[in-house]
């Protein structure tokens, strides 16, 4: 493969979720800089992606009753592998998968308190399909997946999804609620060691009356919606350990409680611009982008938070300036970051075909895999890299490839009979449609499989039966589990 | 600055190096027997509200800063006085884990912690999987005390009920076995018989290429060697039929899992389990039967119970050690959403049929008292009397038969915790 392709297959693998050979066909024609621009300036492009779901040509879907993905859990995670798959727009999924680690919020709590389906209009209901155009968190994401991180910190603290899951609904003037304030700083902007246990009491009275404004459980139209509880904020000063105006004052005044929603914005707007934050979203964007087994590189750091600071948080001239840096462009860092399940799902179906595969089936697998969508375990997110790779989180995916490569079996021999001539050829075939660097002893392994048992003929029940069995073998391999 | 994944690097340079081949381990299973010691290890995630698992139902402070979620004494599962002469009582829910205490082997361990405790989930987590309060990235305790053992090691050594490997657990002698479900712990393939056969071969063979210039690659293909040396024996505690009913949630059968280990003699030394939602900041609900701490009880008592019980049955009980943690414990007043925030020292258990059952350590008084020694924080949070990592160094110590000096960088063995 020439270096450009290279170079293009890994844009595409780290921006977004790899490529079908169509999609690396036209993005082929473009300039690397040309490549990053599509990618980045994707509100160009029309997001018309889940008007395919259940057309011919697309991944298939798997539901009970009519496909409802803004009141079916398992309906809404299937949508979204589905853009994961098809969208024109990837590095706006890829971006949104990496703010719901970063935001994540669990469902299961959301809706052990608003009830089914509820739960699932919170999570993930589109606004536009829903009775009360209820917007859910991963929508929410989705539409600000690029842009001001400050804008993003708001919504998502006033966001409903949020209030339950970090317990703002409860914060009241009497019982300030530590929740949300301790995770606004240890997760969302500073990080631990940059804020202090007075800091995180402070944060909890000034989001005092930040509250949820409940709609009715029991009916699934209903509106969920922030509300600031002017009778519920306490008003005196709150004094962090930071600062939190430009003149350098540290104290947020006392205010008339009708005034006191702009505590919170005043806290959201410090935090959002210390160099503390800036540094840490540019080391968790290196981290999700560039390398996570490499230790951060102190210069780029540095270019990304300046980066960040000067837009006004804005994320995606910082995502440009990270997709030309020579650092992500260097070839001894490509397939070098641990993919995530989900990751390793939307590529295995773009590299191996969909055709009549349901993303449904990949639902039990993911969950095995350590990945359930919408669930993550904790509200640090999902445990990354290594810890992907336990023993059965292991077999979980050997296992998935074997379901995809058994259910594309007559594609997967159809596409391989020009190479029917020997055993080697349809090695070379696989290893080929598959983008993935193998040492030789693995073809060597390879080789060796798709030459024992009968001897060849390459008749098409032959290639039925290596050709799945290789993919398998491949996609099951440590070295397709990076990307 | 650390933080909780800082501790992924140390562990990919280093165990690629020993991992032993795959060939021996099932002679090696054999070899450390069914009869040996093993330990396990449960988290209770979220932070365990100590002060509603063993109530100190006589401190008035208790009834006035929980005026909520305090337990009324006469609902309380009374188990005597501790040392200090406080008298406690087990949630009302705990009625199986009462009668293993009355029998003298459930050891209640009070106001265990450390100086400075982390109020996050995650650091906190870290400190008590590394047992390094000052440093909490690397190897978790657990695996430095494998690491301690002869090699090679068998990655059935230790085995995880959970998908991803616990820090606790990382080590860099060995990848440890994660079996989240020993029915899905399999070998698939597209083909069947002999082709999948050949293929079951092939991907072992694949896996036996262990790049040395690619710590990363090494890392997975290691884990999935690990995986295929396992599988057949995972398969057959398949076929473990328990001796009780356990309940049918995660939980009870993880435990179901680990009780079918033993008896099929996995050779296995410390099974780790874990069961969450213990992050009771709102609406925690101590009394009523729907109630979230209630219910969590309830989970903790019917699995235990059931495990012990099993055990008990097979004849293993003495062989095995359940000990309990969790991050941190919870704020002693109750906050606006009759919930309790992060807090400090909570309590650990430590059950099973060799186990000194009884009360060690003595209760926190409640009273927020600035002068009150028993209490931190301001007096929001009940403060340590004994450092986790002496309960760590008596289990590795005078159960595991390790060197808790060498394993935990330090001497912190302690007199009085006498409880194995």
């Amino acid at each position: 493969m020439a270096d450009g392709d290279r170079l293009l297959g890994h844009l595409l693998r780290r921006a977004g979720f790899g490529a079908s050979s169509a999609e690396l066909a036209a993005y082929s024609s473009l300039s690397y800089s040309q490549a990053v621009d599509r990618l980045v300036n994707y509100e160009q492009i029309p997001d018309t992606v889940d008007s395919n779901i259940g057309k011919p040509g697309f991944v298939g879907t798997t539901s009970r009753g009519a496909f409802s993905p803004n009141t079916v859990a398992d309906d809404a995670r299937q949508r979204w592998l589905f853009r994961m798959v098809h969208s024109d727009r990837p590095l706006q999924e890829k971006m949104t998968l990496f703010w719901h680690n970063y935001f994540a919020t669990g469902l299961s709590k959301v809706t052990g308190q608003v009830k089914n389906p509820n739960g699932t209009r919170l999570m993930a209901a589109k606004a536009l399909e829903d009775p009360a155009r209820q917007r859910g968190q991963i929508e929410l994401l989705r539409d600000g997946a690029v842009g001001s991180f400050r804008d993003l910190l708001v919504a998502v603290a006033q966001d409903p999804a949020m209030l339950i899951w970090l317990d703002g609904d409860t914060n009241t003037k009497a019982k300030p609620q530590e929740n949300f304030g301790r995770e606004l700083m240890e997760l969302f902007t500073r990080g631990v060691g940059y804020y202090t246990e007075d800091d995180v009491y402070a944060a909890a009275r000034v989001f005092t009356g930040w509250n949820l404004k409940p709609g009715d459980n029991n009916d699934s139209s209903s509106s969920y919606s922030f509300v600031y509880n002017a009778n519920q904020h306490e008003t005196s000063t709150k004094t962090f350990s930071f600062p939190i105006y430009s003149d350098g004052s540290r104290t947020i005044p006392s205010r008339a409680a009708s005034a006191g929603m702009q505590d919170g914005i005043d806290l959201i707007n410090a935090l959002s611009m210390h160099p503390e934050t800036a540094r840490r979203l540019a080391t968790k964007l290196y981290g999700f982008f560039v390398s996570e087994t490499a230790p951060p590189d102190p210069n780029l750091i540095n270019d990304l938070a300046t980066t960040y600071l000067q837009n006004g948080t804005v994320i995606k001239p910082v995502l440009q300036r990270l997709f030309t840096s020579p650092q992500f462009q260097d070839p001894s860092i490509f397939f070098t970051r641990y993919a995530w399940p989900v990751e390793f799902v939307a590529r295995s179906l773009k590299e191996t075909g969909w055709s009549g595969f349901s993303v449904g089936t990949a639902l039990t697998p993911l969950t095995s895999m350590g990945q359930e969508l919408l669930e993550p375990p904790d509200v640090a997110g999902w445990s990354l890299g290594q810890t992907w790779f336990s023993t059965g989180a292991m077999l979980a995916r050997m296992n998935f490839g074997s379901a995809l490569a058994a259910n594309q079996k007559f594609s997967l021999a159809t596409a391989a009979a020009a190479s029917r001539s020997s055993s080697r050829a349809v090695v070379d075939y696989v290893v080929g449609r598959l983008t993935v660097d193998l040492p030789n002893d693995v073809y060597n392994d390879l080789a060796a499989y798709a030459a024992a048992g009968v001897a060849w003929t390459g008749s098409d029940a032959q290639l039925q039966t290596k050709t799945p069995g290789l993919v398998h073998l491949v996609l099951g391999s440590a070295e397709y589990q990076f990307v | 600055m650390m933080n909780r994944r800082a501790f992924l690097k140390d562990g990919v340079a280093a165990f690629t190096i020993s991992f032993a081949a795959p060939v021996f381990l099932s002679d090696l299973a054999r070899a450390q027997g069914a009869s040996s010691r093993n330990l396990v290890v449960l988290d209770l995630t979220g932070g365990n509200d100590g002060l509603s698992m063993l109530v100190p139902y006589t401190d008035s402070a208790y009834y006035s800063r929980r005026p909520t979620l305090a337990i009324p004494a006469g609902s309380v599962l009374q188990v005597g006085s501790d040392s200090s002469g406080k008298a406690l009582g087990l949630h009302p829910k705990l009625t199986g884990l009462k009668d293993i205490f009355s029998q003298g082997r459930l050891a209640l361990i009070q106001r265990v912690g450390y100086e400075n405790s982390s109020r996050s989930h995650f650091f906190g987590t870290d400190i008590w999987s590394t047992a390094n309060p000052s440093n909490s990235a690397g190897n978790g305790w657990v695996g430095r005390y494998l690491a301690t053992l002869p090699p090679p090691l068998d990655p059935l050594v230790a085995w995880n009920t959970t998908g991803d490997t616990p820090h606790a657990l990382l080590s860099s002698a060995v990848p440890v076995a994660s079996i989240p479900s020993v029915s899905g712990y399999a070998f698939t393939s597209p083909n069947s018989g002999s082709e999948a056969t050949l293929e079951r071969a092939a991907a072992t063979s694949i896996a036996s290429h262990v790049p040395v210039d690619k710590p990363h690659v090494a890392f997975v293909s290691t884990s999935v060697q690990a995986a295929m040396a396992t599988l057949d024996r995972v398969a057959a505690v398949g076929s473990y039929k328990p001796t009780v009913a356990y309940p049918t949630n995660g939980f009870g059968q993880a435990l179901q899992a680990i009780a079918g280990a033993m008896a099929k003699g996995t050779g296995t030394k410390v099974f780790w389990v874990q069961t969450g939602g213990y992050d009771t900041h709102a609406s925690q609900d101590t009394n009523t039967d729907t109630g979230a701490y209630v219910r969590l009880m309830g989970t903790l008592n019917d699995g235990l119970t059931a495990f012990y019980n099993d055990l008990k049955n097979q004849g293993l009980l003495n062989q095995s050690l359940l000990l309990s943690f969790s991050e941190f414990g919870r704020r002693i007043s109750e906050n606006g959403s009759r919930g309790t925030d992060h807090g400090s020292a909570s309590v650990m258990m430590a059950m099973g049929g060799s186990v000194h059952g009884g009360l060690f350590g003595t209760a926190p008084s409640l009273s927020a008292d600035p002068q009150n020694p028993t209490l931190e924080n301001n007096t929001q949070d009940v403060k340590f009397e004994n450092d986790f990592r002496s309960v760590y160094a008596r289990v590795i110590d005078n159960w595991l038969g390790g060197d808790s000096v060498g394993v935990l960088g330090g001497n912190f063995r302690k007199s009085g915790l006498d409880f194995v």
